[in-house]
C-alpha cells in the first residue's frame, strides 16, 4: 500500500477506533500515526468526543419518575398483551 | 456483559410471564427513552411523554415481539417515529448533506513543524469527569446536527447500538450507518473544538 496523507487517515477514523477496518488497512494507520504528531492529536481529539457521546445520555436530570396511575396502565397493557402472566401472577382476572 | 445483553434477557422473561422482570424493564428503558428522546425532540416534556407513549406500545404489542433480541431495534422505532410526531420540524425538511472536506481540520506551518489547528484536546476532562458546562455544549452539538447525521450518533455512540441495529431502525445499509456516523463524530467534534477555541478554555 502507499503512503498514506493525513487527511486520508482522517477519512477513515471512525472505521479504524471501531476496529471496523481489514488489517492490513489498520497496520498501514498504526504505522503513519506513530511517526505524525498532527494525526495522533486529532484521533485523541475524536476518540475524546466519542466518549463524551457515551456519556451524553447521563444528562445531570433524569426523566420524573412514572406516577402510579401511568404505572399501572403500562402494566395493564402488558398483562394484557402477554395473557400467560395474568393466569400466573395476579390473583384473580378482573 | 455485551451491550443490551440486560435488555434482551429482560425482554425474554417478559415476554415468556416472568412479571418481575416488569419493573426493571421500565426502570431501564424510561431512562434510555427520555434521553434519547431528549436529544433528539429537544423539549423535556415532549422527551419525557416519548418515553412513557413508547413503553405504552411497546406493552400493548410485546406479544408480536417474536425474537426477545431485537428489544431494542425495535423500541427506538417507536420511539424515533414518536419523536418525529412531536417535533415542529417537518420530517420532510430537505436534510443538509455534510462534505467530509468541510470536516477536516486545517494545518499551519511552524518553521519546521506542521501543526493542527485545533484547540488542546488533552486539557479537556475526561469523559468521566464531564461537567456540566460541557456536557451542555456537547448537547447543543448534537442537536444542531441535520437529522441523518444525529440519529445515526444518538443510536450508535449515545445509545451505543450495533451499526446493524442501527441500519435496521433508520432503513439504511450498514454502509450508510458507517459513512454518516463518521460525519457526525467529525461534526460534533468540530463543533466542541470551535467552542473550546473561541472559549479559551483550551
Ligand atoms: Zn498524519
Amino acid at each position: 500500500m502507499t503512503k498514506l496523507e493525513c487527511k486520508q487517515i482522517f477519512a477513515m477514523l471512525s472505521e479504524y477506533l471501531d476496529r471496523e477496518l481489514p488489517a492490513d488497512l489498520c497496520d498501514t494507520i498504526d504505522a503513519h500515526i506513530a511517526s505524525c504528531p498532527p494525526c495522533v492529536e486529532f484521533v485523541k481529539s475524536l476518540e475524546k468526543t466519542v466518549a463524551y457521546c457515551r456519556g451524553a445520555g447521563a444528562t445531570a436530570e433524569g426523566p420524573r419518575p412514572l406516577d402510579a396511575g401511568r404505572l399501572e396502565e403500562l402494566r395493564t397493557a402488558y398483562l394484557r398483551s402477554v395473557p400467560t402472566v395474568s393466569i400466573k401472577n395476579t390473583p384473580a382476572a378482573s | 456483559m455485551i451491550k443490551g445483553t440486560e435488555e434482551v434477557e429482560l425482554a425474554r422473561r417478559l415476554i415468556a410471564g416472568d412479571s418481575s422482570a416488569f419493573e426493571p424493564f421500565v426502570a431501564i428503558f424510561q431512562n434510555k427513552l427520555f434521553h434519547y428522546s431528549f436529544l433528539t425532540c429537544g423539549q423535556r416534556e415532549d422527551a419525557e411523554e416519548v418515553a412513557q407513549e413508547t413503553l405504552l406500545k411497546v406493552f400493548e404489542s410485546l406479544h408480536t415481539l417474536r425474537e426477545p433480541e431485537r428489544v431494542r431495534s425495535w423500541i427506538y422505532t417507536i420511539a424515533r417515529n414518536l419523536c418525529y410526531m412531536k417535533r415542529r420540524k417537518s420530517i420532510f425538511a430537505p436534510e443538509e448533506e455534510i462534505s467530509l472536506d468541510q470536516l477536516m481540520p486545517s494545518f499551519r506551518q511552524d518553521g519546521s513543524e506542521r501543526k493542527l489547528e485545533i484547540a488542546d484536546w488533552s486539557s479537556l476532562p475526561e469523559a468521566q469527569a464531564m461537567n456540566s458546562e460541557l456536557r451542555e455544549t456537547l448537547q447543543r452539538a448534537i442537536r444542531s446536527l441535520p437529522d441523518i447525521y444525529r440519529s445515526v450518533l444518538m443510536l450508535r455512540d449515545v445509545e451505543e447500538l450495533s451499526t446493524e441495529e442501527t441500519a435496521e431502525i433508520l432503513s439504511v445499509t450498514t454502509d450508510v450507518v458507517k459513512t454518516r456516523l463518521h460525519r457526525a463524530r467529525l461534526a460534533v467534534r468540530q463543533k466542541l473544538d470551535q467552542e473550546f477555541h473561541t472559549a479559551g478554555v483550551a
